[in-house]
């Protein structure tokens, strides 16, 4: 019940009917640290983090946020889902999604004015989007879509970040333009966490890892925990070639 | 043809009947269509069937309202058989909803027939709701069509931005504390009334395409949400006044399908001549875009052939340029776009050379510049 | 006149559960309720062309005008200018508007009006007799639907492994050289077939029922196809038969009380199939439930036990805290284990016994 955690998930269990997709996964995040949770194809890491937010019921566990609720403290989280999981041909523009963030603070019925705008619109600048505010989001490229929702996610103005994904799909120039982003928000004390594949930029890019294969394999500092021994764990043997970069 | 069985006053109520059902259901179909559940509103609206002559057995009214709250209940009840057996079963939702829609069509006309066997007239005039037949709307039919319609777009209004956000990113909806359940049951509940204040217009069998039609014409004219709902009621609007009166005016022709037709006009004049997403613009689009390649194309190979003679600024004849272009079908078409960009010249013999502008940019295309 | 009655109305039903087996499979469902509405486009067409009802024409353009249906509704799709529900959802109401106009306007009366597109009209279906050479071969409908079922049953057993294999991996099927297309193809002009030879029993739009329900039924009855196959058959007769009789009973139409039965018995299975009723489901689930907790329970206390938190983790009222059971559930749970013997209580804290660690360590190897 540590105030200090951003993140004290206990005992988390989440199972479709009988068959567990995440098994008995204790995870603590200290506030201020850059995240990567990483783990096979079917690790359950997108699970976890729907779990953390309460999008799929816990079969067992505790999730306290700040040492809250997540349902208290639902304003301190910034959620950016996986890219996929939307349809890119709704009719709507860039502003308008990236809108969407401020949506929570306002609540109910409330309509977005002014300020809510001017929010968005630095937002969209600051993942470098601002001519393409009216664009149909339709038109945008796998790069850009994530851009969009980064953006989104930061008008959330939230204390930590959760993220699906991010970097997958996306160009060069994109990936280095999202890092360099995050870094700031890790900067300014906020927390982020992101499913990451990309094991080879695990070390530069984040200070704290878990592992994860349905249970946690392990969990702390990059320099601790991103092992040879515990990827072989979380990975089985499919590890080869990280051989000579891992340690 | 206008005098005699149908005055004024009667196409005007079937005018004003049509373009309140046009609007309530073009308005939120574009949800139905946008969350891609349009089929599930043919499902609904069949499954009305038996709502509506059970309500007639069981009050012996022929009031239109109380046999479309017969309706909406059958219409719920359909619903909620189709997600439970989607949820606890292995059958999909087409099996589910093909189910459903069948068994439930078949008890309506089962009833339907039943009601007609006996001997009393009072039954007259219930089979209207399978084709539907807007010259029996009454003053009173509008006004409960227009009540329910306006309720239930003074409600779309309300939570407009939480259906907006909930249709395209439910995940990140809830995450900010919405709750789609509640969302999901409020715009389903919206979409059988709209279905439902049809009935009468356009009869159970064809109702999904007032849902569907306007707002899949309208999504081709606009990227916005706001605009494609106002959009989509306009041409549900349009299309319903339109196949309403005609099917009043020439006899024998009934409503829902005369309707129908004029959506479907719709659809295919918005398909084919809608800007940017239109079939028409997007063949211009791929022409052009062709088009400027065999430009650009065309503007290199003089270039080059003007390189291989040592930079000597010498004409040529349309026949040598089209051998070396044999990607090209018509040079001469080419060689006259490139001359009102004024990139090439013709000298006094009729042979073409680059002009000095038309080298410059040959140059830069060289370096990768496109037209 | 009854008993050829009864002989046409098993016709139907047979010839109609066949394909909709494949249509339930491969999730096809839909499209043949598409098929069924827009083929009245093509058999009104050939009517208005013979002014008959028995023209083989109006199968050539039922075949053409269901195809047109699946054609055009993929050019929508491909076009990605509207989606595969909006798409089909657009096309037939279209198709079948046509149709219904026609009938009401140029045909009305003569043999095919509304009623007939929508009810069918089984009754009459004994009277128009087929005769050779002044002799009476009997009805018509026997001879058509007969042939129509014979069709059929070809389809089933020339393509019956390529349509298991298409139905569950599509993939596959095509690498093995059979076009799922092709295949798919085939299946709608069977549908279209069956539909204008069921037409004149049933109507254009319950032969939906008589394709679909069996077929959906029997699937939440059977894992194997050929089993599927013969009880979506046998639901197929059961149902027309007793919707027959209960029609007569109330005096109306045969194949609302065709669809109707059909439909309750989907509605039973549906409530009690032994293998996947929704009773036994929840009922099985429940006691998956607790199985499963108890798995989680083994497995949690692995992980905890011999670290410096067991005393904290493994306490009983730990357990309550923090896995978020609900009390009673938790209490359920733990008897459960001890009953089973997997745990162990120590001065409340739950100690895993042999059985239970040789569990633990089973659960997590997945």
């Amino acid at each position: 019940m540590d105030k200090n955690w951003a993140i004290d998930a206990e005992d988390i269990t989440i199972a479709y009917h009988d068959k567990p997709v995440i098994w008995d996964v204790d995870m603590q995040v200290p506030k201020g640290v850059m995240m990567a949770i990483i783990g096979p194809n079917g690790a359950g890491k997108s699970t976890l983090i729907k779990g953390l937010l309460g999008l799929i019921p816990l079969t067992a566990g505790d999730v306290k946020v700040f040492g809250e609720s997540y349902k208290k403290v639902r304003k301190k989280v910034g959620y950016v889902p996986q890219r996929t999981a939307v349809d890119w041909d709704f009719p709507t523009t860039v502003l308008d999604v990236v809108l969407m963030g401020t949506y929570g603070r306002l609540g109910w019925v409330k309509r977005p004015r002014k300020e809510e705008i001017i929010l968005a619109h630095e937002a969209i600048e600051k993942v470098g989007m601002s001519e393409f505010a009216n664009r149909q989001i339709s038109q945008l490229s796998g790069g850009q879509q994530q851009r969009v929702f980064l953006a989104r996610a930061l008008t959330q103005n939230a204390e930590i970040y959760l993220m699906d994904e991010p970097f997958q799909g996306v160009d060069a120039t994109t990936e280095r333009a999202i890092i360099s982003i995050l870094k700031e928000l890790k900067n300014s004390g906020k927390t982020v966490i992101a499913v990451h594949h990309d094991l080879q930029t695990v070390p530069d890019y984040f200070d704290w890892v878990t592992l994860l294969n349905v249970r946690r394999i392990a969990g702390g500092p990059v320099k601790e925990v991103f092992t040879k021994e515990n990827l072989r764990k979380a990975y089985g043997g499919r590890i080869s070639f990280l051989e000579d970069k891992s340690e | 043809m206008f005098d005699g069985i149908f005055s004024d006053y009667t196409l005007r109520i079937v005018s004003l009947g049509a373009a309140l059902l046009g609007i309530t259901s073009g308005a939120l179909g574009s949800f139905a269509v946008l969350r891609k559940q349009s089929l599930l509103g043919d499902s609904i609206s069949h499954a009305a069937l038996p709502g509506i002559v059970l309500a007639f057995m069981i009050t012996g009214s022929k009031n239109s309202f109380i046999l479309l709250i017969g309706a909406a209940i059958a219409g719920w009840i359909a619903t909620t058989f189709i997600l439970s057996i989607i949820r606890n079963t292995r059958i999909t939702s087409d099996g589910a909803q093909g189910t459903i829609l069948s068994v439930f069509f078949g008890l309506g006309l089962l009833l339907l027939t039943y009601v007609q066997s006996k001997p009393n007239a009072a039954q007259a005039g219930l089979d209207k709701y399978l084709f539907g037949q807007a010259a029996a709307l009454l003053p009173e039919d509008i006004k409960s069509s227009a009540i329910l319609g306006g309720l239930s777009i003074i409600i779309m209004i309300i939570i407009w931005k939480e259906l907006k956000l909930l249709t395209f990113d439910p995940d990140f909806g809830q995450s900010l504390g919405f709750s789609s359940k509640l969302i999901d049951y409020l715009i389903t509940a919206l979409i059988v009334i709209a279905i439902v204040t049809g009935l009468q217009t356009v009869g159970v069998i064809l109702m999904s395409s007032m849902l569907i039609a306007p707002a899949a014409a309208a999504r081709q004219w606009t990227n916005k949400l706001g605009s494609m709902v106002i959009l989509s009621s306009i041409f549900g609007a349009i299309a319903g006044i339109f196949g309403a009166v005609i099917s009043c005016i020439i006899p024998n022709l009934p409503t829902g399908p005369s309707i129908v037709l004029s959506l479907t006009a719709i659809v295919i004049l918005s398909l084919l001549f809608a800007p940017d997403r239109g079939v028409i613009s997007s063949m211009i689009k791929r022409y052009n875009n062709r088009f400027d390649f065999s430009l650009q194309k065309l503007l290199l190979t003089l270039w080059n052939l003007e390189k291989k003679h040592g930079g000597e600024k010498r004409a040529h004849d349309s026949l040598t340029i089209s051998f070396t272009q044999p990607g090209i079908k018509n040079v001469n078409t080419a060689l006259l776009a490139l001359e009102q960009k004024g990139w090439v010249k013709k000298d006094p013999k009729g042979n073409w050379l680059l002009s000095e502008e038309g080298r410059i940019k040959a140059i830069n295309i060289e370096k990768g510049e496109t037209l | 006149m009854i008993v050829e009655l009864l002989i046409i109305a098993v016709l139907v039903a047979v010839a109609c559960a066949i394909p909709g087996v494949f249509l339930v499979l491969k999730k096809m469902s839909l499209i043949s309720d598409a098929i069924s509405h827009s083929v009245l486009l093509g058999i009104v067409v050939g009517f208005m062309l013979t002014h008959s009802l028995s023209s083989p024409l109006l199968f050539i353009g039922a075949v053409i005008t269901g195809l047109l249906t699946v054609f055009l509704s993929e050019v929508l799709v491909k076009s990605r200018l509207v989606k595969e529900d909006a798409a089909i959802g657009l096309v037939f109401p279209a198709l079948f508007s046509i149709g219904v106009i026609l009938v009401s306007r140029y045909t009305g009366n003569v043999h095919l009006d509304t009623d007939a597109v929508l009810l069918g009209e089984l009754i009459f279906t004994p009277l128009d007799r087929l005769t050779f050479m002044g002799r009476d071969l009997g009805p018509r409908m026997i001879w058509v639907m007969s042939i129509i079922l014979i069709i059929n049953l070809a389809v089933l057993f020339l393509f019956f492994k390529e349509l298991k294999l298409a139905t569950f991996d599509e993939g596959l099927s095509a690498s093995l050289g059979f076009s799922p297309i092709l295949i798919q193809y085939i299946l709608m002009i069977d549908v279209s077939i069956t539909t204008v030879g069921a037409f004149d029993a049933v109507g254009s739009i319950l032969v939906v029922a008589l394709m679909i329900v069996p077929a959906a039924t029997a699937y939440l009855l059977t894992d194997n196809l050929k089993t599927m196959v013969i009880l979506s058959i046998i639901i197929g007769i059961v149902a027309s038969l007793l919707g027959i009789a209960f029609s007569w009973i109330i005096d109306a139409s045969a194949a609302g009380g065709m669809a109707v039965m059909v439909g309750i018995i989907f509605f039973f299975t549906f409530l009690f199939s032994p293998s996947r009723g929704i009773i036994v489901l929840k009922k099985r689930r429940k006691n998956q439930k607790i199985e499963f907790a108890i798995k989680m329970l083994v497995v949690h206390l692995l992980h905890h036990s011999n670290t410096k938190s067991e005393l904290e983790e493994c306490r009983e009222q730990h357990l309550l805290e923090h896995i978020n059971w609900e009390p009673r559930f938790a209490k359920q749970v733990v008897q459960k284990a001890k009953k089973d013997e997997l745990v162990t209580d120590r001065e409340g804290i739950l100690i895993l016994s042999k059985t239970g660690i040789n569990m633990a360590q089973e659960s997590m190897l997945r």
